[in-house]
């Protein structure tokens, strides 16, 4: 056998691998895309679970998803930020980074269930935080954490050195050059990074379940006061995410249109990750265009 | 004004008690001395990278650099604006002004104001070519528009660049050609008014017209600006230096003016080197 029809066989052994990989993809997404989109109206997506009746929505539990999301982003980005800049741009090889690399590493291995176990024993129970906003949303930032430190890091790894090198020659300090060079130039791809993270975030279920809980008690759309218990806010209340719900009406829900609101659920999430990965290369390669051209 | 000087092997190199090393020795009644080193010593780790170099640079002049990979040119130059600090240990007095820079009382960050730096690959920031310019002069408190677009015009003047990009001075600069980023970053470099630029290979990564449109830019400079550079390329060295030095594993071997380095080197080592046996 010469090296061409070698080279042939091979190119076609890996075009069936990559072909078979994405026939799965697609298979899965168009199976829960089929059942579920029929099942998707204004009403299904506004208005709040029924336990025991058909007709009822997923809007309080779309709510929470999206809330817990923002804050678990919002605790977790600056941490994230500084962990990595620290880590690129700072830290010397020593005992010190060491340890913390490792740590990160292990922490980023944690089964998601067990960081949610942690956060029921430490946060729910010892600090009584309940199930809640708060408990949900610190559970998610220690999943997160890990995770979207890399990211960053790794984006912060892709500047050149040149970059550093021109900013010192300059007379900058170190910190300015990480604030006003390092980092604007590596926007694009951190803000790739944090979508696609929220992305994770978005879905993750098993986290959740014993931090913000599985319940969705029904919320006054009208009270912003994050005070009042029934205010969307209030961050001590307990909130079931979409993923959670979809996970607990499978496990134990009645309602007699269970299937039909768990094949909605999915594809909603489904295609709110779907929007997150899609969306996080378009602006990562829109903001590098816009700092490459014009 | 360039040197005219034919780059023949110096064939008639006999002499028998040809030095081992010759170090061309400024005298300060006679030159201006913009900078210079004494017991210079690099060392990257254990290892001693660059020894025995007391050179003087003479102000308002061109400096080249020579010698082969590896010999300790980027060394050197590097450790004269302290670019070396946290990765190399750099023993020795660096005399600028009168005072020693290689000391840890000196504030790096204003030294490397009057000491810039150009190196082999263009590196502009993800920024416009306006706002490349005047970056560093707004982190020191520039700040009067007028003051600054009129930084931005002389120094992209002297660098040859602003007909090119007067009109465009808020595209990226990442959109610029090889040689235009280059020229740019001389341009920013100038910007803070150094009075020493250093310039590593500054055109080795262009194409013919681009390096030529950079050595005319470094001869215009060279009436304000003391400038020191490392070069592979002999004849750019004959063309627009001055003086030479020579490197070789981590010495300097010859230091003259550039006319007598390349006619009438006092070395045979600078001889075969310059002539192509080796390197
Ligand atoms: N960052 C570094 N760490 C360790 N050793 C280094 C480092 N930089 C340079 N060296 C060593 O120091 C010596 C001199 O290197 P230097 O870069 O100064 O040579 P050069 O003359 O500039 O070569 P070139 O023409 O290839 O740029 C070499 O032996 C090189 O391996
Ligand atoms: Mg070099």
């Amino acid at each position: 056998m010469n090296a061409k029809t070698a080279d042939k066989i091979a190119t076609g052994v890996i075009y069936a691998i990559s072909g078979i990989v994405a026939l799965i993809l697609i298979a899965m997404l168009a199976f829960i895309l089929v059942r579920g989109v029929p099942h998707l109206s204004w009403h299904f997506l506004t208005s709040p679970a029924k336990a025991f009746e058909a007709g009822g929505g997923i809007g309080i539990q779309l709510f929470n998803s999206f809330y817990l999301l923002i804050l678990a982003m919002i605790i977790s980005f600056p941490i994230a930020l500084g962990a990595a800049i620290y880590l690129n741009e700072y830290a010397r090889k020593g005992k010190f980074t060491t340890i913390v690399r490792t740590a990160i590493e292990i922490l980023s291995s944690l089964p998601s269930v067990v960081v949610g176990l942690f956060g029921f024993l430490l946060f729910v129970v010892k600090f009584h935080f309940g199930f809640s906003i708060l408990s949900g949303a610190v559970a998610l930032t220690l999943f997160n954490l890990p995770l979207l430190t890399r990211s960053i890091e790794t984006s912060l790894a892709q500047i050149p050195n040149l970059q550093r090198e021109a900013g010192s020659a300059l007379g900058l300090s170190r910190w300015e050059t990480v604030i006003h060079v390092i980092l604007p130039a590596a926007v694009p791809s951190i803000v790739t990074g944090v979508v696609l993270s929220a992305g994770r975030v978005f879905g993750e279920a098993a986290a959740l379940i014993y931090t913000a809980g599985q319940s969705a008690p029904a919320l006054n759309f009208a009270d912003w006061n994050p005070f009042n218990i029934s205010s969307p806010l209030n961050p001590m209340r307990p909130a079931e995410t979409l993923a959670v719900h979809i996970w607990k009406i499978n496990s134990e829900g009645i309602m007699p249109d269970v299937s039909a609101v768990s094949a909605g659920a999915s594809a909603v999430l489904i295609i709110v990750v779907l929007l997150f990965n899609f969306s996080a290369r378009k602006i990562g390669a829109r903001l590098h265009q816009k700092l490459t051209s014009a | 004004m360039a040197n005219n000087i034919d780059l023949k092997p110096v064939s008639e190199f006999i002499s028998e008690n040809a030095p081992e090393r010759f170090i061309y020795d400024m005298p300060a009644e006679k030159h201006e001395v913009a900078i210079s080193t004494k017991n210079l010593q690099v060392f990257y780790g254990d290892n001693l990278a660059l020894s025995e170099g007391d050179l003087s640079f003479e102000r308002y002049k061109i400096t080249s650099l020579i010698g082969a990979s590896g010999s300790g040119k980027s060394t050197f130059l590097r450790s004269l604006n302290r670019m070396n600090d946290g990765v190399a240990t750099v023993k020795g007095n660096i005399m600028y002004r009168g005072v020693d820079i290689n000391t840890k009382a000196i504030d790096v960050y204003e030294m490397r104001r009057h000491i810039g730096m150009v190196f082999q690959r263009p590196n502009p920031f993800a920024k416009s070519i306006y706002n490349n310019i005047t970056f560093a002069l707004t982190q020191r408190g520039v700040t009067k528009k007028q003051e600054l677009d009129e930084i931005v015009e002389t120094s992209l003047r002297q660098a040859a660049l602003w007909d090119e990009v007067k009109d465009e001075l808020n595209k990226s600069a990442l959109a610029l050609s090889g040689g235009q980023a280059q020229r740019l970053v001389i341009a920013r470099a100038l910007a803070l008014k150094p009075d020493i630029l250093l310039l590593d290979e500054p055109s080795s990564a262009l194409d013919p017209i681009s390096s030529a449109q950079v050595e005319d830019t470094l001869l215009e400079l060279k009436n304000k600006y003391t400038i020191i550079i490392v070069t592979h390329n002999m004849q750019q060295a004959a063309r627009i230096s001055d003086y030479t030095a020579f490197f070789h594993m981590g010495k300097v071997i010859e230091y003259d003016l550039t006319r007598k380095i390349f006619t009438r080197p006092k070395v045979a080592l600078t001889n075969d080197y310059i002539s192509g046996n080796f390197g």
